[in-house]
């Protein structure tokens, strides 16, 4: 059975999608809903322990992360947004598909019994299976004319312990081509954002968001695509005036690709202004007003 | 040069790395793979794979104390890299681990502060909530003023939550703090 046949689906947003980057999380419900996908949100998720904890203690991410599998409906996938959440939450599940010692002390700790056909669904292996489906072909190709950079991060990178396990890469320009976008062929596609060095080392990820965004500028690229709400945010904020070029979403250009599902309000939550962009390529002439 | 003696203790301290990072070590070849592809080597101030040569000759005291473990963000380039399955990565994760437990002097202070600015705020919310943790870190880096404009920019664009989205059953997340106390 394809996801796409499945109509509910819970949901894990994450900190970033339910914070910092709503407009993610707003864009991404417009378009599933668009095709009849009904998200619920997992009832009281928790933080699947991000890049911090898995630095510093391993046992607290993956008690962090564990939790959300047992909060999960045992009867539905669960779609995640967020590569890194995804990566956690996946780390966490074979690791308790290892062993069961942790399925007990874990069914004890959480009061609740350990499923092991709990499905985990990255936002990219739903829109994989939408795209195998033809569906985006239907959309008539509406994003004429514009030249992306797809980037897709870390999120390609997998260690050695899943690196049988599905990857997208290709999808956002196999999407984007459906869509009627142009997709630049550039070497900074998987490169790391620089993450959490933001905030701590912020020259340190100064320059390779510059890179980055410079290496997309090189190519003729007019914006950039991302794949994760981190990645969005650190492009967004440490690039220096010179190299900026609007950052999207997936999901953005995704509901953008859909007629009259866009909302300016998303627009507003960006720190480079991408409506100038919109407005040139007059890909925002029936927009949802703000607010909505 | 200093010999280097390859005693039981430095076994001790291979096994344990094997251990944490569920990787053999001794299938490093050192084709420094794991460096070059490293988008953060260049501010490293060991290569990735001469943290793996430091593991391999028992050096423990060097490998924990120095800058590349903190540098590490664990993109998992390296990791997806390697022609000989070394989860690099995970090699990185368990020296932080074992660096912090013994007490090392932490190479990069302002990473490990951000980290249990993180964590705090998990411990507290079950969530992170990221205006907290940015105030609480530049406190505690006593450096409040370097991003102020970004701060204030990105309020304005709605990016910055005044209040914290919050797990209701908290006691669930204190009891998983309780059974995994961090030696930060």
């Amino acid at each position: 059975m394809t996801l796409v046949s499945q109509t509910h689906l819970s949901y894990f947003p994450g900190c970033s999608l339910a914070t910092t980057a709503k407009e993610n999380n707003a864009s991404l419900h417009t378009f599933v809903d668009h095709f009849g996908v009904t998200l619920t949100e997992v009832d009281d998720w928790n933080c699947c322990g991000s890049s911090s904890t898995h630095s510093v203690n391993s046992e607290l991410a993956f008690s962090l992360a564990a939790r959300n599998l047992f909060q999960a409906p045992p009867d539905k996938p669960m779609l995640i947004a967020c590569p890194g959440c995804f990566l956690r939450l996946k780390h966490a599940q074979k690791e308790l598909a290892g062993s069961k010692e942790r399925q007990e002390t874990c069914e004890q700790q959480f009061n609740r019994p350990y499923n092991p056909d709990l499905k985990l669904v990255h936002f990219f292996e739903l829109l994989a299976d939408m795209s195998k489906e033809g569906i985006f072909k239907e959309l008539g190709g509406r994003l004429k004319g514009l030249k992306i950079a797809p980037y897709y991060g870390c999120m390609l990178a997998r260690p050695p312990h899943m690196n049988k396990e599905k990857n997208h890469h290709g999808l956002i320009e196999k999407t984007m081509a459906a869509l009627g976008a142009e997709s630049v062929y550039w070497p900074f596609i998987s490169r790391c954002c620089g993450t959490f060095l933001s905030v701590s080392r912020p020259k340190i990820a100064e320059k390779q968001v510059n890179r980055i965004m410079q290496g997309a500028i090189a190519t003729g690229a007019e914006c950039i695509v991302t794949a994760c709400a981190m990645c969005h945010l650190n492009l967004e904020i440490r690039c220096l005036p010179e190299n900026r070029i609007p950052i999207f979403h997936f999901s953005e250009l995704l509901s953008l690709a859909l007629e009259g599902k866009f909302s300016r309000s998303w627009l507003k939550r960006h720190l480079i202004d991408p409506a100038p962009l919109l407005e040139e390529k007059q890909l925002i002439n029936d927009l949802v007003p703000a607010g909505k | 040069m200093q010999p280097i003696e390859l005693d039981r203790s430095a076994q001790n301290f291979i096994d344990q790395v094997e251990d944490l990072s569920h990787s053999h070590l001794s299938r490093c070849w050192h084709c420094l793979t794991c460096s070059g592809g490293c988008p953060f080597s260049e501010d490293m101030d060991y290569m990735p794979n001469t943290i793996i040569r430091m593991i391999q000759f028992g050096l423990k005291e060097k490998a924990l104390s120095c800058s590349t473990i903190w540098l590490c963000v664990g993109c998992n380039t390296c990791s997806m890299e390697c022609p000989n399955g070394v989860d690099v990565a995970a090699v990185m994760d368990g020296l932080r681990q074992m660096a912090i437990q013994e007490k090392i002097p932490v190479a990069e202070p302002g990473i490990l502060s951000f980290h249990n600015a993180v964590i705090d705020s998990i411990a507290r919310y079950g969530r992170t909530h990221k205006l907290e943790i940015m105030m609480r870190y530049k406190l505690a880096r006593k450096d409040l003023f370097s991003d102020i404009d970004l701060g204030l920019k990105m309020m304005s664009r709605r990016k910055l939550d005044l209040m914290p989205s919050k797990v209701r059953d908290r006691e669930s997340i204190r009891n998983i703090f309780k059974q995994n106390q961090t030696g930060r």
